[in-house]
């Protein structure tokens, strides 16, 4: 056995008790979905891990209904403080059950269970714990006194964070007031649909939460339907657009948190040895499905080669394998359809002219696996610096002056995230202001905390997850965006200089 | 002795800090309410309207750069020239919009004070909205708003009473934070709009930064929900056309939209704030 290798260190499944099947999740119920139901698989081994119903147009329809009655009649007239004790209990039952939820998670997604266990989970309890504390304080807000609810929200969220999507989204939503029906992704339903056990051992009021699960169709029923107020969608920037276009006219509030491509700059400056930790970081976490991974390295030119040689021997220590392994650095891929999309872009990398290079790993015989892969001496305008790739998959290009690292990092209609790397304070701000991106980190990457706003400029999307900021997208004020106080055209001149003077 | 006679003014569009006729050539007859010939205004084209973005695209980098103080500055100073101009948008708001002296100076006045008021904030707005965040980490992290971009707007139309006022009240606030405009005038009323872009060439604002089209909303609205190259649309004014399909078209490039509303908006804070974006900061901490 040489330095690097280790024993077998595999996290018990036994603390998981998954049932054969599961329904629907409406009005504090399990139910039977109408649709057709779905296997959903471990990515790391393709072995079937439970039935999962889908809810058709009807099934939505109830739920929505469901989520509705329990607005009107519980949860809009219960005290904000009492919302925030369901919301607290809701965070001690997810730390108490910490442990199934993360084998859980690294089962159905295929992630590393270092990282369900440290990451994901935690700020899952996180998350909770922040926002029930702010259920009786929204008058501090920043949206003026008495901010209320918008009702019924429809939250749709992505396989690559499952359970911590699910408590960026209802965690707001409900210490702001709404109900909410969730439909977490087609291949990653468990955590969500063990998290209806929690929110019945919390007791919370029947139809508070409903969990609705199924592909794009459940999805878009639940985006259409006309007794939703608010739409939360994370997920690709495409989808993004159908559900913008499909509330366009509506009432209906939206926030989308999509797609990117960040820039991960390295000026020559850098502590190089944290910055090749901070690079793999950036784009080799949860296999690289992170809208906000640093998937473009941008490395100043005299320190190119040291950097890419520096971070080639360490990929080439990344442990590839059995994600409840608890040595395991790069789990699975979530799905075959994903699978595909990194090998096709990756292959119109190679065409387009740039240098491929995957660490050497053993890759297991059944499941969906990419080897951690960087492609150097990458152009800008090659697909690879351009499209979101979503997989283990790193673009080098290089910049010789601030100025063009921070032209290149703008240069994609994408702005999530972006990294800058440099032991100068003075020029890590100055960079971090021209920046055209929503979370800028500097000498770290990928770093999410409940209290800290997350979400894009552009095409990454509109409105923010997290902090005090991520209560406006579930709240409308006195004044609120869209329902400003007005002054009629065809009142008096005298009377409009009186309105407009006066009302703030 | 005999009445001199008068030099009537050639209004144009403004796009870039200059004053173009409409690349197409194309006018169209701006009347009183009685329906007397006031002036030619220029009809602005989709070329024009592409040539407005450029230049605010162009513009954009400097003023959003420019300090808050001096941002604050400059549209303080706007109310000052508009201020010793008085008369003048008296006069054209009397012609055009039909209304007494008394009315069209009290619109005047509200237009100033709404220039003042939106010009204190532009030093404060990132204090209220912005945040320091304490995250459960060795790490600096601060959220602060900054502006979204270009911002297309239709200005509020067949703004009887409003016309200058209805402008200033959608295009004062997306300049606070350090946006360019786009704005389409009211169409009905267009002669302050681009005495304004005379009033804005002269009170250091920077060429492009706000760029005026006289014109049909109708025809140029739909090529900026489109263009690529607009990050916001302000659609204040666009209440009584097909403004679900500028929605739509903005989608293609998720533009923020602000959706149509009767009669002239409100000041808000809010209205500044719907034309930024919350950019966070982590910075790690050494441990000591």
């Amino acid at each position: 056995m040489s330095f690097l290798e280790y024993a077998p260190a595999p996290e018990s499944r036994a603390i998981v008790a998954l049932r054969p099947s599961y329904g629907l999740f409406i009005d504090g119920q399990w139910v039977d979905g109408h649709g057709e139901a779905f296997s959903t698989i471990s990515p790391a081994s393709e072995e079937k891990l439970a039935e999962i119903a889908t809810a058709d147009e009807h099934d939505v329809d109830l739920a929505v209904a469901a989520a509705r009655r329990a607005y009107d009649r519980t949860w809009s007239r219960m005290s904000g403080a009492d919302r925030g004790k369901y919301l607290f209990r809701i965070a001690r039952l997810v730390q108490e059950r910490a442990r199934e939820l993360a084998v859980a998670e690294s089962l159905d997604n295929g992630k590393p269970i270092k990282e369900s266990r440290d990451v994901d989970v935690p700020l899952v309890a996180a998350w909770f714990f922040y926002y029930a504390g702010w259920a009786d304080k929204l008058d501090y807000a920043g949206l003026g006194a008495n901010p209320r609810a918008l009702g019924v929200a429809a939250q749709i969220i992505p396989w690559n964070f499952p359970l911590m999507m699910l408590a960026w989204k209802i965690a707001p939503a409900l210490a702001a007031g709404n109900t909410v029906v969730l439909k977490p992704a087609e291949t990653t339903p468990l955590t969500a649909l063990l998290f209806a056990e929690i929110v019945q051992q919390a007791e919370l009021p029947p139809g508070v939460v409903n969990i609705v699960t199924g592909a794009g169709p459940t999805g878009q029923a639940l985006v259409r339907h006309p007794g939703v107020d608010k739409v939360a969608f994370t997920g690709s920037t495409a989808v993004g657009r159908e559900i913008a276009k499909t509330v366009a006219g509506t009432h209906k509030k939206v926030t989308l948190e999509l797609g990117g491509k960040a820039a991960n700059i390295v000026f020559d400056d850098a502590p190089i040895d944290q910055a090749v930790e901070g690079i793999v970081n950036g784009i080799f976490f949860n296999q690289g499905h992170v809208c906000c991974a640093g998937s473009r390295l941008l490395v100043q030119e005299n320190v190119h080669e040291e950097v890419v040689e520096r971070l080639k021997q360490r990929m080439a220590t990344l442990r590839l394998g059995d994600p409840l392994d608890k040595n395991t650095d790069i789990g699975a891929i979530n799905s075959r359809e994903q699978l595909d999309r990194i090998r096709a872009l990756s292959d119109i990398g190679e065409q387009e002219g740039a240098e491929r290079w995957s660490a050497p790993c053993e890759i297991p015989e059944n499941g969906f696996w990419f080897a951690p892969t960087i492609f150097d001496n990458v152009s800008t305008s090659s697909t690879i610096a351009r499209e979101e790739i979503f997989g283990p998959v790193l673009s080098v290009l290089t910049f010789r002056t601030p100025a063009e690292a921070i032209t290149k990092a703008n240069n994609t209609p994408y702005g999530l995230s972006a990294g800058i790397w440099s032991d100068k304070g003075s020029k890590i701000l100055a960079v971090a202001d021209k920046l055209r991106a929503g979370v800028v980190w500097a000498n770290t990457f990928n770093r999410f905390d409940p209290a800290s706003p997350f979400g894009g400029y552009k095409e990454s999307g509109y409105g923010r997850e997290g902090g005090r900021h991520g209560l406006a997208a579930y709240l409308k004020g006195e004044s609120g965006a869209g329902a400003t106080a007005l002054v009629p055209a065809e009142r008096s001149a005298s009377q409009k200089r009186r309105r407009a003077g006066g009302a703030v | 002795m005999a009445d001199r006679l008068t030099i009537p003014k050639t209004y144009k569009l403004a796009i870039g800090g200059k004053f173009p006729r409409s690349e197409s050539g194309r006018t169209y007859e701006v009347a009183t309410p009685k329906g007397a010939f006031l002036a030619n205004a220029s009809l602005a084209s989709r070329k024009d309207a592409r040539d407005a973005v450029v230049a605010a695209r162009a513009a954009v980098g400097g003023w959003a750069g420019a300090t808050a103080y001096n941002r604050g500055q400059v549209l303080y100073r706007i109310a000052e020239v508009l201020e010793g101009r008085h008369a003048q948008f008296v006069d054209e708001i009397r012609a055009s919009e039909g209304v007494s002296a008394a009315q069209a100076a009290a619109q005047v006045d509200a237009a100033i004070d709404l220039w003042v008021w939106y010009a204190g904030w532009t030093d404060k707005f990132t204090q209220v909205a912005g945040s320091g965040n304490p995250v459960a980490g060795p790490y600096f992290n601060l959220s602060v708003p900054e502006p979204t971009g270009v911002v297309a707007i239709v200005a509020p139309q067949e703004a009887k009473g409003a016309s200058l006022l209805g402008l200033v009240a959608t295009v004062a606030p997306a300049l606070v934070a350090g946006n360019a405009v786009v704005v389409i005038a009211d169409q009905a009323h267009p002669l302050s709009a681009i005495s304004l872009a005379e009033v804005l060439a002269t009170s250091d604002v920077p060429g492009g930064v706000v760029n005026v089209l006289t014109g049909s909303p109708a025809e140029i609205a739909p090529w900026l929900a489109s263009h690529a190259d607009v990050n916001a649309l302000d659609l204040a004014g666009a209440g009584a056309g097909e403004w679900v399909d500028l929605e739509i078209a903005a989608a293609d490039t998720l533009k923020r939209v602000l959706s149509p509303e009767p009669g002239v908006p409100a000041r808000s804070l809010q209205r500044i704030l719907a034309f930024t974006e919350t950019k966070t900061v982590w910075h790690t901490k050494s441990l000591i």
